[in-house]
């Protein structure tokens, strides 16, 4: 970059919310979306070698997602978990942490939650719920903060660990469930004992969609809060950046990266709270049903930006929501979905190699050709 | 002797299970050590394993040989590989975030195709016994050892001349040491780590195949759970060479059949935290051979993970 660039650029920079901030924003909407649409194209190109008609797929995907108040609140129930998921994903990014094992802690932090709220039974509801959600947060929390305590303490690659401790946690889940903490009445599906109907979730007034939505905007909101406009956020993205210049600044880096991934667990935690208190009414093998990994790719969809993070957990869920129908009308395989999620996912990857290519997007580069 | 073996049927069924479940942990092992070894990591070998094992499976009960299974994986394999490859190729994409969506491409294909070949029950890859001279049944089963993993012991060794003797191994290990060095000397980095990352993903596919056509030996959508990217792993505690990789898989293939073994002998409490076993060592290995501070010995120079 010469220096008229450079100059050019800091001017740039110095007006707020001009035209040219709006224009170099702009990037970051338009080539994500642009990469959605891609990604849809391709998988349209897939559904037509198997003779299938992606027009049907996606009416179908309409109508069963975003068609019908119906469907609508069939959607933003999944979206619940969805959002707590990626937040799981989007939150250590901001550290550069790639952490996928999301899973983990929501299969774990359903399980604290269906057993402290079977121990808690009898407590006033108003004291038991926020305990039986602390705890729940808190082993998602401590799962979570491990890999990052391994990732920066002991330099263990974090993708590979949290996997590795998603499928831990799985076999954890299977033995609580089947021996210790199992409740002998349930006989085809072991769970643990249900939840007195005090502690369960209810549904927001005159939905048919659980309070964990209100939850998950929340938690999407405050952690744009602290991402955006606190220094702990600030000083995460420049550990992110360069980790020996974070050092050399005095930031404590060990800190951020355990509490970044620790504050994505607690997150996650909470998602496995709701899917016991607000869906199933105790922790079973169905805690482990994928919200986790739906979550990484709507944290890289949205480009690990919190609020971004709201609707597009809100379309993706509004596929899974349609996943039924388009099963039934189109005699489809129940992995349809997932074909889809892996074109899309790609396309958006591949997209990354395209920022900074167009100059439409940098203004300082206007007048230069 | 009339086959009462006590509990000497503990050790004796982990040195056949190992050698049983290791086969898949051995092949994927040995791609990804030629892929890191160019310098790029694919965490997408465990959507090629499953996607391996499906087409394994699907060609060999469509055509009755288990061998074109074998071969429709290895080119499955190759394709996705190429493709990882290729689009890492490209500037500013993660080769690990990559390897997330490949893993999730090959899952939802492969169940996709798959769907079909769930019920139907194809041909099973060979196996010879070694355990003909016993009398004894769990010596026998113990001792039957599967054509692939011989293939597969051989290929360690091989793979590990070819690294250490000829050209094609130096120019991977130079390759994967400094890209600069490697354009300094001519080479072409990008291409030759596509290359790579497409012969891993074959030895991946041949894995799946041999998890679909042996052990278990049926298609079904659990057939993996993680085994693809433990492997990955593996690669890491076996110092990216291939002798120790064979080591390694058997190591990782005794951790598997844990579980199962004792379930067999009667032992069913705790199952699923045996079940565990496999990825608590994986785990342990990984901490315990990581460091904090220095990159490891062996590494590749270009290897994002241990940068």
């Amino acid at each position: 970059m010469d220096q008229n660039a450079i100059r050019a650029a800091h001017t740039v920079s110095q007006t707020p919310l001009g035209l040219a901030t709006w224009v170099r924003r702009a990037e970051a909407i338009v080539l994500p979306f642009g990469a959605l649409l891609v990604g849809f194209a391709v998988f349209s190109i897939f559904l037509l070698f198997q003779g299938k008609a992606p027009s049907e797929f996606f009416s179908l995907v309409y109508r069963g997602g975003f068609g019908t108040a119906f469907s609508w609140q069939n959607t933003l129930s999944r979206a619940a978990p969805l959002l707590l998921a990626a937040l799981c994903v989007a939150l250590p990014a901001r550290l550069g942490l790639v952490v996928i094992g999301g899973e983990g802690a929501i299969v774990l932090g359903g399980v604290a939650a269906g057993a402290t709220g079977v121990a808690l039974s009898g407590m006033p509801a108003g004291l038991a719920m926020p305990i039986i959600m602390f705890i729940a947060m808190m082993v998602g929390a401590i799962w979570i903060g491990a890999v990052g305590a391994l990732r920066h303490f002991r330099g263990v690659n974090e993708t590979i660990s949290s996997l590795l401790m998603a499928y831990i946690a799985i076999a954890l889940m299977n033995h609580l469930v089947e021996g210790p903490l199992r409740d002998p009445a349930s006989l085809n599906k072991p769970s643990t004992a249900p939840l007195q109907e005090a502690l369960r979730v209810g549904n927001i007034s005159g939905w048919d969609v659980h309070w964990g939505l209100v939850f998950g905007v929340i938690c999407c909101v405050l952690a744009w809060v602290l991402m955006e406009k606190t220094t702990w956020g600030f000083a995460a993205r420049i550990a992110g950046g360069n980790i020996r210049a974070a050092q050399v600044q005095g930031l404590p880096v060990g800190w951020l990266v355990v509490g970044f991934t620790a504050l994505g667990g607690a997150i996650a935690g909470l998602a496995g709270f709701f899917e016991v208190a607000a869906v199933h009414g105790s922790a079973n093998a169905s805690l482990a049903g994928g919200y986790g990994y739906t979550g990484i790719l709507i944290a890289f969809l949205a480009r690990h930006n919190p609020l971004a993070i709201i609707p597009v957990a809100i379309l993706l869920a509004g596929f899974e929501a349609s996943s039924g129908l388009v099963q039934r009308r189109m005699d489809l395989p129940d992995a349809t979905i997932l074909v889809l999620q892996g074109f899309v996912f790609m396309s958006i990857l591949i997209s990354e190699t395209l920022y900074g290519r167009f100059k439409i997007f940098a203004p300082e580069r206007w007048r230069a050709a | 002797m009339d086959g009462d073996l006590g509990l000497w049927v503990i050790p004796l069924a982990i040195i056949g299970g190992a050698i049983r479940v290791s086969t898949p942990f051995l092949f994927v092992s040995l791609g990804e050590v030629l892929t890191e070894r160019s310098g790029r990591i694919n965490l997408g070998l465990e959507g090629t394993l499953v996607f391996g094992a499906m087409s394994g499976y699907a060609l060999a009960y469509l055509t009755g040989s288990p061998w074109i299974g074998v071969a429709a994986a290895a080119l499955c394999g190759a394709i996705f590989g190429l493709l990882h490859g290729v689009i890492c190729s490209l500037p500013k994409v993660n080769d690990i975030a990559v390897g997330i969506a490949m893993m999730i491409l090959g899952m939802g294909l492969a169940f996709y195709f798959g769907k079909p070949f769930v019920q139907p029950v194809a041909p099973d890859l060979p196996a010879i016994s070694f355990g003909w001279w016993s009398d004894v049944t769990q010596i026998r089963a113990a001792l039957q050892v599967n054509v692939l993993f011989l293939i597969g012991a051989v290929l360690a060794f091989v793979i590990w001349w070819m690294l250490r003797a000829t050209k094609i191994g130096l120019v991977l290990r130079v390759v994967g040491d400094s890209t600069d060095a490697a354009r300094a000397m001519g080479l072409r980095p990008n291409l030759i780590r596509a290359l790579a990352t497409a012969v891993g993903g074959a030895f991946a596919g041949v894995g799946g195949a041999y998890l679909s056509l042996y052990y278990p030996g049926s298609w079904n959508e659990g057939i993996s759970s993680g085994q693809g990217l433990m492997a990955v792993a593996l690669v890491i505690f076996a110092r990216w060479n291939p002798i120790a990789c064979f080591g390694a898989a058997l190591l990782f293939g005794g951790a598997g059949a844990l579980g199962p073994t004792l379930q067999s002998v009667g032992i069913s409490e705790g199952y699923y935290l045996f079940f565990a076993a496999p990825y608590v060592l994986t785990l342990g290995v990984l901490i315990a051979t990581s460091s904090p501070t220095r990159a490891m010995t062996g590494a590749p120079g270009e290897l994002s993970i241990t940068k």
